[in-house]
């Protein structure tokens, strides 16, 4: 692989970690879209995924946690030419950002969210995220988790998303394509990456998700939202990765009535004349 | 001077009367000033706008009054005591009162034969125009700014025919303010941030901040404005951050509740040291206390809010026109040295309408976003230099990175954990304050040299003080003076402490249960109080309860 333009740093992820995957997929994707650096940017929030902006060559936003998407979202509002891509864990993007995802779905506004959902909170150590699975036992769920993991495909397919995708961080080729899908489709794109927490998920391991997933082949329609949602709730011995369902849908750029005309909101400027015939009609 | 009581139910069209009153009553030379006192509901319940009109400058409400419009029976119960000897009552003949100085007006028959029951309040306004011998000059136009156009002809005629219906009861006085704007505190604040190249305002609707958030929608299309309205106040401040830190300039808007949850990210904005402009239009509080009302209790909190210590700036917004010309200079301010600048305003001021001379944009310049980086050696985002100002470059638009983290970073901005890098970057951003206070605002000083008593506020007593010290000072030899504070966080220290020394006494009055000015000042200056004049009932102080309370000894 080739990932001259995106460099490599040091990270401060455990050895086995999902994270170096999908961070290798992502530069590859980046490079094989031919992205400038300086037009990509990275968000995120806090987690261990969401260091991920620190360890690639781009411009990085690490915001608060849980609040990448209002940030990124507000980002491609003022600069369109920039390429942005909200690279975080589930904890980030289902749990203390869970609003945000939601409505983010119904701005629809051009950017590419990839959650590195290893179903298990990382940077605290070790207790249940949002998709953990029932029965996990950590620190906090002494008695093994009893809350309804979060199908955040069907979740975001029930919303209004119009490109969802689940990809596996053990199936890189797979996961380059569906990352390069993602960042070129017009509209908010997720894709929730299955990736192995070495140190502690022992349930969902790299192998228990490589016994499982199968990729969606070319019979698979992706554009029926209801055989989407049949996909999305296939999560156990088997499950689906690549595009679930795909949909075009105005973007916010072209609802809003201000970006729609294709100037970058940081290079208008408020004209003089427009500012006086303001306060003259308070006269 | 005179002092009208417009009151009914919520959905009586209290608001469009008055707002077509006072556009008039301005057109016609008058100095106005209007404070709107409403309930938290929809229809129903007691609503009233106090219009207060004269030649003379006004620059707050008054308790007492020279007429009353009545749309209903409850206005004259609560109201008619505060009516002076010489006034008049205007109210619907069905109230079945009379008095030498009831008007009754068959208002709602009159507006059910012009086919629209709904303009009684237009039969009031001609009426009211005629009592205080107005002409009926430029009603149709002032009608069409409020008016729907097919609702126009038949408001048109309510006036002519209210007009018609009553005599002359005190004369029109020749004023020469026709030409002078008549904005609330919250349109100015919108069209301050208007005229400072706003281009991205998100916020979640509240009272009373929700004004702000319409004014800045209701010209964004024209503007080249983006206005979004967030999923709530968390992910309002943080779009505010981030279109802020890709170059567009941006601002949040909230109340005392919505500013509660944005704290975090105020942080943020101090930490990663991106511009932001933030106004808390304040309310009574705890939590959702009185939703509609005014209050001054959020300034200890503002000025403390988020975890850790960065530098801010705090400016109370004191009248209409400081609303404007504050809001642009917060651009500046918050641009030139990357902090949070907060304003603080309230219901009372946010939406009081005022006659202001027509501002003047050109007073107040603001910094463009970005810096000027010289392209000598790394592009360093967090660079450490005299000033504690950082070369701020705006992502996409150079070959630079540009790299920003709310963990403690590095001047390049990734994250570091080293105790020297911590140690420098808590001086940087610290060493800012000292460029901030050079740019300080004394406190506007009210009255003159020779005072004894020494009046201390902030922000939207400013109005009401203004008058206490004129009534207190009539045949008193200018013994009372005020100072009232814009820039409240960091302290302007400079006027505070030579006033200060000369004061026998010294008063705080402030809208909060807690006096904390005093304690600000006190915590700062170690000068204290000898007393102070707090109101916390969510109804704004008028310069007349000032005096009275100051001449009685009421204060505490």
């Amino acid at each position: 692989m080739n990932k001259t333009s995106f460099s490599t740093y040091d990270t401060a992820w455990c050895p086995g970690c999902g994270n170096f995957a999908i961070l290798d997929c992502l530069k590859e994707a980046l490079e094989q879209l031919g992205k400038d650096p300086s037009k990509v940017l990275m968000a995120a929030g806090i987690g261990q995924a969401a260091k991920t902006p620190q360890y690639i060559s781009a411009n990085a936003f690490c915001g608060l946690h849980g609040r990448a998407l209002p940030a990124a979202v507000a980002i491609k509002i003022a600069n369109e030419n920039l390429t942005v891509i909200v690279d975080t864990g589930d904890g980030d993007s289902y749990g203390e950002g869970g609003n945000h995802f939601i409505h983010n779905i119904r701005r629809n506004v051009d950017i590419t969210h990839f959650v590195h959902d290893n179903q298990v909170y990382g940077l605290t150590k070790g207790q249940a995220s949002p998709t953990s699975m029932l029965g996990m036992v950590t620190g906090v769920q002494t008695d093994g988790n009893f809350n309804e993991p979060l199908n955040p495909m069907l979740l975001a397919i029930a919303a209004g998303a119009g490109f969802v995708a689940r990809a596996f961080s053990g199936h890189k080729q797979h996961l380059i394509e569906m990352m390069k899908l993602a960042i070129t489709y017009k509209g908010y794109a997720i894709v929730d990456i299955l990736q192995p927490c070495v140190s502690f998920n022992k349930i969902n391991t790299f192998a228990w998700y490589n016994k499982r997933v199968y990729e969606l082949d070319k019979t698979y329609d992706s554009t029926n939202k209801a055989l989407a949602m049949q996909r999305a709730m296939e999560f156990g011995e088997q499950i689906p990765i690549g595009v679930l369902y795909r949909e075009e849908k105005a973007t916010y750029h072209q609802k809003n009535q201000v970006l729609k005309r294709g100037i970058p909101l940081l290079e208008r400027k408020t004209e003089a004349d427009f500012v006086n015939k303001l306060i003259k009609s308070y006269v | 001077m005179y002092n009208l009581l417009i009151g009914g139910a919520a959905g009586q069209g209290i608001d469009t009367t008055v707002a077509v009153l006072e556009k008039l009553l301005k057109k016609s030379g008058y100095n106005v000033f209007t404070v709107r006192d409403f309930m938290s509901r929809v229809r129903g319940g007691h609503n009233f706008s106090l219009l207060r009109f004269g030649t003379e400058n006004i620059y707050s409400h008054s308790d007492q009054l020279d007429g009353i419009v009545a749309l209903d029976k409850l206005t004259i119960e609560l109201h008619q005591g505060q009516l002076k000897a010489n006034g008049f009552i205007l109210c619907d003949s069905k109230v079945a009162l009379s008095a030498p100085n009831i008007i009754s007006l068959g208002m709602d028959t009159m507006a059910k034969e012009l086919g629209n029951p709904r303009v009684s309040g237009s039969v009031a306004v001609g009426a009211v125009l005629k009592l205080f011998g107005e002409t009926l000059d430029g009603v149709e136009n002032a009608l069409e700014n409020i008016v729907k156009p097919q609702y126009l002809e038949s408001n048109y005629k309510a006036v002519q025919e209210g007009y018609l219906a009553v005599e002359e009861y005190f004369p029109h006085l020749p004023g020469k303010h026709s030409d002078e704007m008549l904005i609330s505190g919250s349109k100015a604040v919108a069209l301050g941030a208007i005229a400072a190249g706003l281009r991205f305002y998100a916020a979640y609707p509240m009272s009373p901040s929700t004004a702000i958030l319409e004014a800045i929608a209701a010209n964004a299309d024209a503007a080249g404005i983006v206005v979004e309205q967030a999923e709530d106040e968390i992910a309002a401040i943080n779009m505010a951050i981030g279109s802020s830190y890709a170059g567009a300039r941006a601002m949040t808007g909230t109340s005392g509740g919505g500013f509660s949850l944005m704290v975090e990210a105020l942080g943020l904005s101090g930490m990663a040291e991106i511009p932001l402009v933030v106004i808390d239009v304040q309310r009574p509080g705890p939590v959702t206390g009185l939703p509609t009302r005014t209050e001054q209790s959020d300034l200890k909190f503002v000025i403390s809010a988020s975890q850790g210590e960065f530098p801010r700036m705090v400016i109370a917004l004191r009248n209409s026109q400081d609303a404007f010309y504050q809001t642009m200079r917060a651009f500046d301010l918050a641009e030139k040295y990357q902090i949070p600048v907060i304003l603080l305003s309230d219901q009372y001021i946010g939406d009081a309408t005022a006659t202001v001379p027509p501002f003047d944009p050109q007073r107040v310049q603001v910094a463009d976003p970005g810096m000027d980086y010289d392209g000598k050696g790394e592009y360093l985002r967090y660079r450490y230099t005299a000033s504690g100002i950082s070369p701020r470059l705006i992502p996409g638009t150079s070959r630079h990175l540009v790299t920003i983290d709310s963990d403690e970073h590095d001047e390049k901005g990734w994250i570091t954990e080293s105790s020297e890098v911590r140690t420098k970057m808590v001086d940087k951003r610290m060493k800012k304050l000292e460029g901030i206070e050079q740019q300080l605002q004394e406190p506007e000083f009210i009255g003159s040299a020779g005072f004894e008593t020494l009046i201390l506020g902030w922000g939207s007593t400013w109005g009401p003080i203004k008058e206490a010290i004129a009534l207190l000072n009539e045949g008193e030899q200018d013994k009372y003076a005020a100072l009232v504070f814009g820039d409240v966080y960091p302290l302007p220290q400079k006027l505070l402490k030579e006033k200060a020394g000369k004061a026998k006494i010294i008063i705080n009055v402030e809208q909060n249960a807690t006096g904390q000015l005093a304690g600000l000042i006190s915590e700062e200056t170690g000068i204290t109080c000898n007393g102070g004049i707090l109101k916390y009932d969510g109804r704004q102080i008028s310069g007349e309860e000032i005096a009275h309370r100051i001449r009685k000894g009421e204060v505490k």
